[in-house]
């Protein structure tokens, strides 16, 4: 691989979140580096969603702070989060479902399309040069991802699999420099994996794009990952190589304790 | 002609983003919309004016308006009634209490203050959700009937409570005709149509769906809910304040508070789930199917009635109209919920892949 | 002092129906997520029910007794919300099942139109008498604390009473029967309710006949003192701002909620009205419950939830 592992773009520390009585993390702390590939795995429940959804501002840490790129931040919020180039995909498919591919991945120009309201009502030379402008950018998406033949297509009506591929394009539209993936892969078959590995692999190849990454598949983790995070009923029980994890006895425990 | 599109290859991202991409659709709008303003003008009596055509253009607007909030934003609203009579009221003291305001000046302004007042009760709508909001809305509807009611200075102190406009005109073109409102309806109609269709089709209405269909995400990739929210609530009230406006200036003429009670709120929400949520088209549509209905009913139960040897009251009617638009709101939420306009496209679907449907 | 102890204990009385209405929402909307809009359509084709059988059945019996008129009444009234409620869940909400909100509210308000439509077609629609024996006359109380007393109304005061009693046995069939706790399971889970065999069907048709019940006796109660008409429909709109103000899905808030609106609809009318020229009781609770909204979304008591992702 020709990326360069870079400094440290993103830094969490003592993180703690509880819902009511539940602890979903506690005192969590651990960093990202630039352009690598960072997992976080652990078993159902153990507070990796809640982790990712920490890190861009969509649930609020009692405790704890996050550092990106030196700036601190104790608390973020999505659209903070966004500016910042943090872009992700959900677990569970979170996509716009009424409305087709192009127009799903067009949301990811958000925050980079300038004209007003007028502009936009009256289709001004400039309203509509932007437009023109993102559509040619979200067609390379689009090539990018071999989604051509459903560009037109409502989301709501195309397989799981396809459906996973768009939220990633729309959240590549953005083009972040941080990518979070929850489960990007689950429920694929081992084809629909292949794929996907390949396209995440791409993505941090030829845009340099940091990415966290959630997967239950070990075999994927192990394989593309540089550094991996192992949580546990929100503790965090490993931090290391794939190579290092996978030694860890705690770690071992955990997910035998789990896996019965 | 055949409707197809084989053959019409798109070579431009921007032919490929028309309003209308398939020919045949382009040139039917085209003739329909020159069938409107021609033809007609020349077939149509002025009963057929002032009972059908230009309410229909009038709550068309109105109902576009409220599909901009609710079907393309999915901020249900239960106080659209209330923005109708903001516009109305608005353009009325604009209109007496500035010497020489042009009637056009006034329909605007009056959107223009309908879209304020929108803006100040779509704040509710960053807190909370479907439900709650709808309160927020009706607390709109409750509020403004009540004001237009007993704060005499909005109807410049009128005893009888009603206000009245007359000698309408727009840069001379004197509206005393039903042809002539008819037209400036139209014109006005057609206007926002296309705006309204420019903004859904471009980044804003993007957004709006977005939050319609998935709150956190569209936050998420960067979407201010604040922004898209509040937007679509101006808008959505400025289109619905002008339709207001009209509706008293043009249609009515002279009207009292009561022209946009709660029933007129739940009638255009009515229009909007009837005609198809999230579609321009489908205003249309639900604003005909409205106001068709009741006149189709009046028609024809009394003389279904006759047949059955009954003789079936007005007042029945009306009572019947209640339960068929009920059966109808349910039946739509169940079975169609993008309601004719979805009914209409898949019809032409099936036109487009026929004689052979594979 | 006693004029404001008086408007108070008015508002208290006002309040204890608003709470039942209320809490035939919380029922509805803990059960199935439903927000019902057509509860005020309930109340009035439950009172018209009410009015015209209590009218026809001594002629159709030959009784002359009004009490077994108004029991009998009552009865097939009771019997005809059964049936209403059974017909909602097997033609509309079985198959709304999982759709949002704001689907179902609209849905809610079709059914709303659709019995308002019925009601008056069957039943006609001009304004009937519900007389249940409620008495009309005002009696004086606290005379020895205040000078001239206090005047309360004597029909309220039986209102109020009935509304109190029914709104706790409410909470009793809630807390304490089996039904109740099933219902309470659902509320918290529907998947898992389900899963442990709860029939969600049988326990949404149970909590729109207990709304149908409810709305029968607010409609009795709203009717006997306002005359049973179309209007009635609109005075169970009022408890709308009531759940807001408890929080959907709190019983306790829907009490409490009820006996605030109630309050303060009647010092604002008394004590803020003939400042702005009357009649705000109409949006004066629904404004109260919009302020409510900005700072607390989730009511009084309602919990606060955060969207899982
Ligand atoms: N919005 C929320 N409200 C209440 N509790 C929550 C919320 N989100 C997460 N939790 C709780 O926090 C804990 C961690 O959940 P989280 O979704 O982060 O786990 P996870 O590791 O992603 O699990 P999975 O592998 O199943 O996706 C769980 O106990 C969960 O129930
Ligand atoms: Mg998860």
């Amino acid at each position: 691989m020709a990326r360069e592992i870079g400094d440290i773009i993103l830094d969490l520390k003592g993180v703690s979140l509880s819902f009511g009585g539940v602890k979903a993390l506690t005192d969590i702390s651990f960093d990202v580096r630039e352009h690598e590939i960072r997992a976080i795995i652990g078993p159902n429940g153990a507070g990796k969603s809640s982790m990712l959804n920490v890190i861009n501002g969509v649930y609020r840490p009692q405790e704890g702070e996050i550092v990106l790129r030196g700036e601190h931040f104790s608390k973020m919020n999505p659209y903070k989060a966004a500016c910042a180039g943090i872009a992700r995909t959900f677990q569970n498919i979170a996509l716009f479902k009424g409305m087709s591919v192009l127009d799903n991945i067009m949301t990811g120009r958000t925050l980079k399309m300038k004209a007003n309201l007028l502009q936009q009502a009256f289709r001004l030379g400039a309203a509509e040069r932007e437009e023109l402008a993102h559509r040619a950018k979200v067609e390379e998406i689009i090539d990018f991802l071999e989604i051509q033949h459903i560009r037109k297509t409502p989301v709501g009506r195309l397989p799981y699999g396809l459906q996973k591929r768009v939220d990633l394009g729309r959240a590549l539209a953005m083009e972040p420099q941080i990518l979070l993936l929850d489960e990007p892969m689950a429920g694929m078959n081992v084809e629909e994996k292949q794929d996907m590995s390949r396209f995440i692999l791409d993505v941090n190849d030829q845009f340099g794009t940091t990415i966290v990454l959630i997967e239950h598949d070990m075999g994927v983790v192990m394989d593309i990952s540089d550094r991996v995070v192992v949580l546990d009923y929100g503790k965090k029980i490993g931090d290391g190589t794939p190579d290092e994890v996978r030694a860890n006895p705690e770690v071992i425990s955990a997910y035998l304790g789990a896996s019965h | 002609m055949i409707y197809r599109e084989n053959g019409q290859f798109k070579t431009t991202y921007k032919t490929d983003q028309q309003i209308f991409p398939i020919l045949q659709d382009r040139w039917a709008v085209l003739v329909l919309i020159a069938f409107a303003f021609v033809g007609i003008p020349l077939l149509v009596d002025e009963y057929m004016f002032r009972a059908i055509l230009i309410p229909f253009l009038i709550l068309s607007l109105a109902a576009l308006g409220v599909n901009l909030l609710v079907g393309y934003c999915g901020q249900i609203t239960l106080g659209a009634g209330a923005f109708m009579a903001i516009g109305a009221y608005a353009a009325y003291n604009f209109a007496i209490r500035i010497d020489g305001m042009p009637l056009l000046g006034a329909l605007l302004l009056g959107g223009f203050t309908s879209a304020l007042v929108g803006i100040i009760f779509g704040v509710p709508s960053l807190r909370v959700r479907g439900l709650y909001l709808a309160i927020a809305t009706l607390a709109a509807q409750f509020f403004w009937d009540w004001a237009f009611l007993r704060i005499k200075w909005f109807t410049n102190y009128s005893t009888s409570g009603s206000v009245s406009v007359s000698n309408l005109e727009v840069f001379g073109w004197s509206l005393d005709g039903a042809v002539d409102k008819y037209l400036f309806c139209l014109i006005l109609l057609v206007v926002f149509a296309l705006l309204a269709k420019n903004m859904v089709r471009g980044a804003i209405g993007r957004q709006w769906m977005a939050i319609r269909d998935m709150d956190v995400a569209a936050e998420v990739i960067g979407i201010r809910p604040m922004y898209a929210k509040l937007s679509a609530f101006a808008v959505s009230s400025f289109i619905v304040g002008v339709a207001g406006a009209l509706w008293g200036f043009v249609h009515l003429g002279s009207w009292e508070p009561a022209a946009f009670s709660i029933d007129r709120s739940f009638q255009l929400l009515f229009m909007v789930i009837i005609g198809g949520l999230g579609s321009i088209m489908g205003s249309f549509f639900g604003a005909a199917f409205i106001i068709v209905l009741p006149i189709f009913l009046n028609q024809f139960l009394p003389w279904l009635g006759g047949l059955a040897g009954l003789s079936i009251s007005v007042a029945t009617v009306s009572h019947i109209e209640f339960m068929i638009f009920g059966a109808l709101i349910v039946f739509f939420l169940i079975v169609e919920p993008h309601g004719l306009a979805r009914l209409w496209s898949t019809g032409k679907e099936k036109l487009r892949l026929w004689p052979f449907p594979h | 002092m006693a004029f404001f102890l008086e408007t108070l204990i008015g508002g208290l009385m006002a309040g204890m129906l608003y709470s039942l209405v209320a809490l035939g929402f919380v029922l509805i909307f803990k059960a199935s997520g439903v927000f019902n809009f057509a509860q005020g359509a309930m109340v009035l084709f439950a009172a018209l029910a009410m009015a015209r059988f209590s009218e026809w059945i001594p002629g159709w019996l030959g009784v002359a007794n009004p009490i077994i008129a108004n029991i009998l009444a009552f009865i097939i009234a009771a019997l005809i919300m059964f049936v209403v409620a059974w017909l909602i869940e097997r033609l509309v909400l079985r198959h709304l099942v999982n759709q949002e909100g704001a689907t179902l509210l609209m849905a809610t308000l079709g059914i709303a139109y659709f019995l308002e439509g019925v009601g008056q077609t069957i039943f006609g629609s001009d304004i009937y008498k519900i007389d249940v024996g409620m008495p009309k006359d005002p009696v004086l109380m606290l005379e020895s604390v205040f000078e001239g007393g206090i005047l309360i109304n004597k029909e309220d005061f039986y209102a109020a009473l009935i509304a109190a009693a029914l709104v706790a046995a409410l909470a009793l069939f809630f807390q304490k029967t089996g039904t109740g706790r099933a219902l309470r399971a659902v509320a918290d889970d529907h998947q898992a309710a389900q899963s442990i065999g709860i029939p969600l069907n049988r326990i949404w048709v149970i909590v729109w006949c207990v709304a149908g019940i409810v709305a029968l006796v607010a409609g009795i109660i709203w009717g006997s003192k306002l005359g049973v008409q179309f209007s009635l429909a609109t005075v169970a709109l009022r408890a709308l701002p009531v759940v807001i103000l408890g929080g959907l899905t709190s019983v306790p808030g829907a009490i409490v909620g009820g006996l605030i609106i109630g309050v303060g609809e009647k010092l604002s009318e008394v004590y803020l009205g003939p400042l702005v020229g009357g009649g705000i009781e109409i949006w004066f609770a629904y404004m109260l419950a919009l302020v409510f909204l900005l700072f607390r979304p989730q009511g009084l008591f309602g919990e606060k939830i955060i969207d899982r992702v």
